[in-house]
Parts: C-alpha cells; sequence; structure tokens
C-alpha cells in the first residue's frame, strides 16, 4: 500500500513539475467537436507535417467562455465547434482574428463562411424531414411549414427546442418567413406533437418507426448510423422545400483565435482541412456532405440522393438563434 | 473562547481547547474563501443587469419551470427518505432472506451516473422499447402502459440513483445506535413501530437530514438526467439563458438565486433542529435484529430485491450488453490512460477533500463563534450549484489570478509567464475540492456529532494530549463516517463531467471525458463501455468500504468490545 501510494505521489509531482515545453510547431485546438472526429484528422497532418496538434474537446459555450477569459494567455491557437451559430457567437464576441487565405477563399463556399472571414465552415449537415415509409403516403410531404397543417395532427414527433440544430432551423425559418409567420409554424407543430419532444434525434426516429408517430425533423448522419444498425427499419428521409428556401443546412466549423500563438500554422492546418483530401475523412468520419463542393459525398450518403439546400449565409443562424428561442418559448415548444 | 465559557456550557467546548484553536479556524477560514471565490464570481453577474432576458423568461417559462422544480424536489425528497431509511432500518434491525447480500448490495447503485439509469430506462420502457414493442405484439396496444417520459418517470429515476446517499448514512446511524436506546424505550412500554418512530428515527436526525440534503442539492443541480427526460427545472432555464441566449451574465443571476435558496433551505434546517444533541447513549454493541417471518420476511425480500434490480442489474445488463457491441472496435491502448487518470483524480481528490472536510467538521464542533459557522456554512454550498456554472466560475478565478499574475510580471519586467494555474491538475484538484466538500462534510459531521464530549474529555483528564486525542478517540470512531466520506467523493469525482471537460489538462482524459463525448453525439453503446469500466471501478471502493463495516459488525457480534 505505502509503495502504491508513493509511487502514486512520485507520478504526480513528475506530472505536475514537468514544464509545458510548447515546440515552434505545436498547435493548440480547443474543439467542441468529439475526439473521434477529428483525432484521425490531426493524426493524419501530423504525420504529414510532422507538426504536434493537442486539443481539448468540451461543449461550445464553455470552451468560449474560457478562450474568452484566458484572454491574451491563452494557449489555443484554433477554436473549432458544431452550428454556425455558435462559430457566429464566437465571433461576435470577439474570439476570432480575421484570416485572409485565398485556399480557404476558393475551397469553401461563401455562404457556409463568415462575411468578414473570422470562421469557416468544414462540413454540412442536412437537418430534414424522415418520415414512416408504411405510414406516409407518396406526395403527403412538402415542406418543413406544411408539417404544422392539420393533417399531421398527433403525427409529428419533435426532438427537444433546448438543442441548437432546431435553433438555427427556426432562426434559418425567420430569416426567409420573418417571425410572425415562423411562430405559426412553430405553434403548429407543436399542437401536432403525437408525444412530448424528445431529448435526441436518434428517439425520434425509433419512435417514428414504432408507429408513435409518422415523421420528423432530423440530422440525416443520424439517420446514417441507425441505418448502419438497422438496414431494415421504416424510415426514409425527404427533403422537403425544393422550390424555395431549399433544406436547412448547417456546418460545423472553425476559427483562429484572436490571441493565437502560433496563427500561420493554424492558418496552414485550416486550409489543409479544406482540401479534398482532409475533406473526404472529415465529412466521411460522421457521414456528413463536404463543405468543399469539389468532394464527393460518401457512396452511403450519397444513396440519400441530391438536394437544393439553404442558400441564405448561415450566419443568420447565430445572429438571430436567441429571437429563435425566444419564439419556441412563446410557442410553448419544449 | 475562554475556560469560564466552557464552565457555564459544561461539556461542550473543552477538547477543542486542546486541540489547538487558530489553526483550525484559519485552516476553515481559507476553505471557506476558496469556495467563496468562485460563487462571489457567480453572483457578479449581477453587475450587469439582463432585464430582456428576465422579462422573457418570467413571460413565458419561469412559473412552469419553479413548478417542475417543486413537484420534482418534493417527490425526491420523500423517495429516498422512504427507500433510504426504510431499506437501512430493514437491513440492520431486522433478519431476512437474503439480508445480508442486500445490506451491501444496496449501496451500489452509488455507482451508477444518473443520466446513465435515465437513458436505460427509457431506453426500455419508452413506446419504442423492448418492453412496450412486446406488449403491443402480445396484445395488440400499450396504450395503459404509464409513459416514462413523464414527471413520475424522472422523480422514479433521480429517486433510484439518489436513495443510497440516506441509505449509507441512515444505515450507519442506525448500526451505531446500538440496541440500548431501543431497548430502554421498548421496556418503557413503546411498541416496535413507535420506538421506531419516536426514538431511533429522531436520533438519525443529523445523518438522514445529511443524505436527504445531498440528494436534493444533487437534484437542483441536476442537468443531465432531466435534459434526457425533457423535464424542464430551473437549471434548464440557466441552460437557456447561457447556451441559448448567449448570455452568461443572466444564467449566473440565475444560478445564484438556486444557491441562495439552498443556503436558506440548509440554514432553516440548522435552526429547526436548533440546539439538540445526537450522541449515542451508553455504548450497548451492535443492534439485535428482529426475525422477519412469513409475509413480513417475503415483503422485504421483495422490496429489496426490487429496488436493487431496477436501480442496478437493470442498467448493469444493458451497459454490458452495449459495451459488448463495441468492446472489439472501441477497447484501445487509450484505455489505460482514461482509467489511470480516472482513479488518480479520484484518489487525491477523495484525499483533499476528506481532509477539508474533516476541518470543517471539527471547525464547528469545537467553536461555537458566528465566523467559524458562517464559514463553514460558505465551504459546503458548491455543491448545490450546477456544476457547469461552478466549473465556468471557478475557471474565471484562475484565469483572474493567471492574468493578475502575467500583468505583475509585465510591470516588472520579466515578460508573460503565459498560464501559471490554469489548465493545471492543481487547478483540476481545486475545483473537486470545492464542488465536494459538501459530500464528504454530511458524514463526517453527523459520525462526529455521534461523539459524546464527555469522551475525547475524559481522555484528556487522563492526560492524553490532542494529538493523541484525535488520533486514539476521534479517528477510530470516525472511522465509517470517514470511509463513507471518501467513498461518496472518489465515486462523485470519477463521475464528475462539466469541471472535468473545463479544466483538464491537454491529455487527462478520464472515462467521464470519453462517456461525455459519446453520450452528446447520441452514441449510447459505445459510452456503455467507459460507463461500465467506471461503475465497475466505482464498485471496488464499495465492497471495500463494506467488507470493513460487516467485520466490524460482526467482531462485535461475537465478542461485544466497545469500538
Amino acid at each position: 500500500m505505502n509503495t502504491l501510494l508513493r509511487s502514486l505521489a512520485l507520478s504526480l509531482v513528475v506530472t505536475l513539475a514537468t514544464p509545458v515545453v510548447l515546440a515552434g510547431d505545436t498547435i493548440t485546438v480547443y474543439s467542441a467537436r468529439k475526439e473521434h472526429l477529428i483525432k484521425p484528422l490531426f493524426d493524419a497532418y501530423s504525420k504529414h507535417t510532422g507538426i504536434t496538434i493537442r486539443y481539448i474537446t468540451d461543449k461550445a459555450g464553455p470552451l468560449l467562455a474560457r478562450l474568452k477569459a484566458e484572454g491574451a494567455n491563452t494557449p489555443a491557437d484554433i477554436l473549432m465547434t458544431v452550428d454556425a451559430g455558435n462559430l457566429w457567437q464566437a465571433a461576435n464576441q470577439g474570439a476570432f482574428a480575421v484570416v485572409d487565405s485565398q485556399t480557404l477563399e476558393e475551397n469553401i463556399p461563401s455562404h457556409l463562411q463568415d462575411p468578414d472571414n473570422r470562421w469557416f465552415g468544414l462540413s454540412v449537415r442536412a437537418r430534414t424531414i424522415v418520415y414512416n415509409t408504411e405510414r406516409v403516403k407518396d406526395g403527403e410531404l412538402n415542406s418543413y411549414e406544411d408539417l404544422a397543417s392539420p393533417n399531421w395532427k398527433e403525427r409529428l414527433c419533435l426532438r427537444t427546442s433546448k438543442k441548437v440544430y432546431n435553433q438555427s432551423l427556426v432562426a434559418m425559418m425567420m430569416a426567409r418567413l420573418g417571425e410572425e409567420k415562423t411562430e405559426q409554424v412553430v405553434r403548429g407543430w407543436v399542437s401536432n406533437l403525437a408525444t412530448p419532444p424528445f431529448s435526441n434525434d436518434t428517439k425520434v426516429m425509433e419512435a417514428i418507426a414504432a408507429g408513435q408517430c409518422d415523421a420528423g425533423i432530423v440530422n440525416t448522419y443520424y439517420f446514417g448510423r441507425l441505418l448502419k444498425k438497422n438496414p431494415d427499419i421504416k424510415l426514409a428521409l425527404f427533403w422537403p422545400n425544393q422550390n424555395d428556401g431549399g433544406v436547412h443546412v448547417n456546418i460545423s466549423g472553425a476559427g483562429i483565435t484572436r490571441h493565437a500563438k502560433n496563427p500561420e500554422a493554424a492558418v496552414k492546418l485550416l486550409e489543409w482541412l479544406s482540401t479534398p483530401e482532409a475533406q473526404e475523412m472529415f465529412a466521411g468520419l460522421n457521414m456528413e456532405y463536404p463543405a468543399n463542393p469539389a468532394v464527393k459525398t460518401s457512396p452511403m450518403v450519397a444513396a440519400w440522393g441530391k438536394f437544393k439546400g439553404d442558400s441564405i449565409n448561415v450566419a443568420e443562424a447565430g445572429k438571430r438563434q436567441a429571437e429563435a428561442v425566444m419564439l419556441m418559448d412563446r410557442a410553448g415548444y419544449r | 473562547m475562554t475556560r469560564t465559557t466552557n464552565s457555564v456550557l459544561p461539556g461542550t467546548r473543552t477538547d477543542g481547547w486542546r486541540l489547538g484553536l487558530q489553526p483550525i479556524q484559519l485552516a476553515t477560514l481559507a476553505l471557506a474563501a476558496m469556495v467563496a471565490l468562485p460563487l462571489l464570481v457567480v453572483f457578479s453577474g449581477w453587475l450587469q443587469p439582463e432585464n430582456t432576458v428576465w422579462q422573457h423568461l418570467v413571460e413565458t417559462v419561469l412559473t412552469d419551470l419553479v413548478l417542475n422544480t417543486m413537484v420534482l424536489l418534493t417527490g425526491v425528497a420523500s423517495g429516498v427518505l422512504v427507500l433510504g431509511v426504510g431499506l437501512a432500518w430493514l437491513t440492520t434491525m431486522c433478519e431476512f432472506p437474503g439480508r445480508r447480500l442486500f445490506d451491501w448490495a444496496l449501496m451500489l447503485p452509488l455507482a451508477i451516473p444518473a443520466y446513465v439509469l435515465a437513458f436505460v430506462a427509457i431506453g426500455l420502457f419508452d413506446y419504442s422499447g423492448p418492453v412496450q414493442t412486446l406488449m403491443r405484439n402480445s396484445f395488440g396496444n400499450s396504450l395503459w402502459f404509464p409513459p416514462i417520459r413523464s414527471t413520475g418517470g424522472v422523480i422514479s429515476v433521480m429517486v433510484l440513483v439518489l436513495y443510497p446517499y440516506v441509505y449509507m448514512l441512515a444505515r450507519s446511524a442506525f448500526i451505531t445506535q446500538g440496541h440500548g436506546t431501543l431497548e430502554a424505550a421498548r421496556v418503557l412500554g413503546l411498541g416496535p413501530w413507535s420506538a421506531f418512530f419516536r426514538v431511533a428515527l429522531p436520533m438519525a436526525r443529523p445523518a438522514i437530514v445529511a443524505g436527504i440534503s445531498l440528494a436534493l442539492m444533487e437534484t437542483l443541480a441536476d442537468f443531465g438526467t432531466v435534459a434526457v427526460f425533457n423535464y424542464d427545472t430551473f437549471t434548464t432555464a440557466i441552460y437557456k439563458a447561457w447556451f441559448g441566449l448567449f448570455n452568461l451574465q443572466a444564467a449566473s443571476q440565475l444560478a445564484s438565486l438556486l444557491l441562495l435558496f439552498v443556503a436558506l433551505a440548509l440554514f432553516g434546517e440548522r435552526h429547526l433542529r436548533g440546539r439538540a444533541r445526537y450522541h449515542e447513549g451508553t455504548r450497548s454493541g451492535p443492534p439485535r435484529r428482529h426475525q422477519l417471518s412469513g409475509a413480513a420476511a417475503a415483503l422485504s425480500t421483495f422490496a429489496a430485491g426490487g429496488v436493487f434490480t431496477l436501480a442496478f442489474l437493470l442498467p448493469v445488463i444493458q451497459l454490458v450488453s452495449w459495451a459488448w457491441e463495441v468492446i472489439a472496435v472501441d477497447l484501445d491502448s487509450r484505455y489505460i490512460g482514461l482509467l489511470w487518470h480516472t482513479l488518480i483524480l479520484g484518489a487525491i481528490a477523495a484525499l483533499l477533500t476528506v481532509t477539508g472536510a474533516l476541518v470543517l467538521a471539527f471547525a464547528r464542533r469545537l467553536r461555537g463563534d458566528r465566523l467559524t459557522g458562517s464559514a463553514v456554512g460558505v465551504a459546503t454550498l458548491g455543491y448545490a450549484l450546477p456544476g457547469s456554472v461552478l466549473a465556468v466560475g471557478i475557471m474565471l478565478t484562475f484565469t483572474g489570478i493567471d492574468n493578475f499574475i502575467n500583468g505583475v510580471a509585465r510591470l516588472l519586467g520579466q515578460g508573460s509567464p503565459g498560464q501559471v494555474l490554469g489548465g493545471t491538475v492543481v487547478a483540476l484538484l481545486i475545483a473537486y475540492l470545492v464542488r465536494f466538500l459538501a459530500v464528504a462534510f454530511g458524514p463526517i459531521e453527523s459520525a462526529l456529532s455521534r461523539i459524546r464530549h464527555s469522551l475525547p474529555e475524559a481522555a484528556h483528564s487522563l492526560g492524553a494530549g490532542g494529538g493523541e486525542v484525535l488520533r486514539r478517540i476521534y479517528l477510530p470512531l470516525l472511522r465509517p463516517g470517514l470511509l463513507t466520506a471518501a467513498l461518496l467523493v472518489l465515486v462523485d469525482v470519477m463521475k464528475e463531467m462539466p469541471a472535468t471537460l473545463l479544466l483538464r489538462p491537454f491529455g487527462w482524459d478520464t472515462l467521464a471525458v470519453r462517456i461525455y463525448e459519446m453520450t452528446s453525439e447520441g452514441e449510447w453503446e459505445r459510452a456503455a463501455l467507459p460507463g461500465i469500466t467506471l461503475v465497475l471501478v466505482g464498485l471496488l471502493p464499495v465492497i471495500i468500504l463494506v467488507r470493513r463495516s460487516a467485520r466490524r459488525t460482526e467482531r462485535n457480534d461475537n465478542d461485544s468490545e466497545p469500538s
């Protein structure tokens, strides 16, 4: 017991006393995108260039709070998050530096990056309609707004409004339809619910497959994961609003922090992440769509069909997120 | 405090005088300051008015959230009281089939994180789950099945996860009460039920209250479990303000209200308890168990077995079967690192926190002054805040200190040392200490309150010094309380997420970090492997603790030696 304690104490002392030596070729990343979705890319880049990448993962909110509090002392070079709302917020609070990169401009479409070049989308996720193939008739589905019509009474399942994906969806609807119309739609959804909102997309799909409800709104990669596990599930994706605004798309992305210690290397990493080589892996790891339009989607994702995505700049989702949350609260969407 | 006071209040303060007052008081104040700094950071949210957010919350959701929270608190309080005290009484005072097993097995649910049980319960019992699917396939519909995603569901899950706090504390209180007092009550004409309600229960009050307060503080601060149920409580408003409305100030304001509520409730309980003392009477060996027979015995086995199955067996079986699906892919060499970090952080944090709590408990016992009392009160408030909010408070404190150091260094022309505290293991350990002091304090204080003041006084009068009294009187008597405290902190630290996520140094990932990464992506199967590892690691200390206390009880059974 004593030996054990002593070795514990020793190893702790060693850990604590080891000075944090940072070679010039280390990049530090704060990431809200999870380890298993970024580590393979970082490993590949390190192998490729010899540059060390260290990172910590957490939710976007705490990471941003930490970045801001650390100020000029922050070790972080890059902040990587999911959802345009979070990126917009980080930029709005002055956490990002402006990046002037020809490569990123060429590789990432303009509606998937900050108009002021402080953040760039690296992968695209579509939030679309999923339905039960046995209980929904051909031609019944049409648009997000239509899910508010009486035809869907007691047939709709939704995820909680507390998830940022739904907040962005509603924010983008507000950008397109205006506040009043959007509130009507959200109220319609709420009155069509077959059961109270679920905590995640997978549960929504399982309820639809079990026949508790007939349709819902989910991110496509969750559908992909469920399909991998259960290829016979009676679910399919529908691409709504193909004659007007298009399917709601969002991004995961990153920016260079304002007080980055190694900004040149960090920009190079972002540029590499936007190249076809990295894009295929970045999107493929999570069954998302590449942000770089020159890159092909993986065969499984491509099999869900082509669709027209919303082309309004995703920054709108960030700008209107707080309003969207308040709107959903008013509409009684939990 | 002087001799004169001691003679006015005989038998309450003498031992403290000799143990040395100044150091303990200073240590208490230092601990209180450590907790107070991040709390002040949270309270400083009020410096910036956030009228829009407040107006919105008041106009839309706040009333419902407060009502929901009250319903949840009431439900959890009654649930853990009935289950915790009832089961503790059964296993310590009665004999029924399976008692020896349930005696320790009923502590095991402590190792199950609440959000895990929540997800397992919903997975099994919701409309699309196997149970209702089976019903539909056999009987055509499952409409009569009570909905799990409901107020009743969330209360049940919380109770099943949190009752061990009350169970463990009540159990050790009942064991140390001995049978003397109860027998005296029976001899004086009380029936078994009234002896329980009028003697045993009131005597165990500090322990039971400590257990319930822990359960309620955890309920108030919980976000993970209620989020899985999409049951909106006051913490929902805090997170909504922060993550949805991007307003950390408003979130801090809401969180500080929560804190104020807890502080008042704890103060109220102390006040109600008044000057009552809960020392055990003449020590008369462990309780003699009452042999149950027939229906009573069967019912007891059924109740204990049912709770154990729902709170422990079911989630463990589910986790194992999920983990089995992914073990080939996910179990790699990095697991050793995860496990090592989890254990080392848990162990050191438990040691530090128990030491801190011991200081606080002695300070409260030995010093009756207002300053010490309030300092102890402040030092045990960290557990009442939602983890993320406290983590940010602590992070802001550390970065504030770092920025100050850097500013001074620059003034002196020394350049910038960069991060000094932020991102170190020390910062993380302090965060655990701040968060879990209350958890360790409960069991230690209730153990301490059962030691009569005359015992150390007698030792002193026989010539023992302060150190010797501590070593030979207090520590042996406090051992069960200390072990319980260490175990609770160890398990809580290993499960802790928000502070670990925000404050860990690069590369210091733990099992809880891995669970977070998988669950937040909805990958429950892949979260099951670190989850079940965490449960197993958490079980080891429970089993060690149980075996120790069982050996002690048996030894006493045999030779009635006062311990």
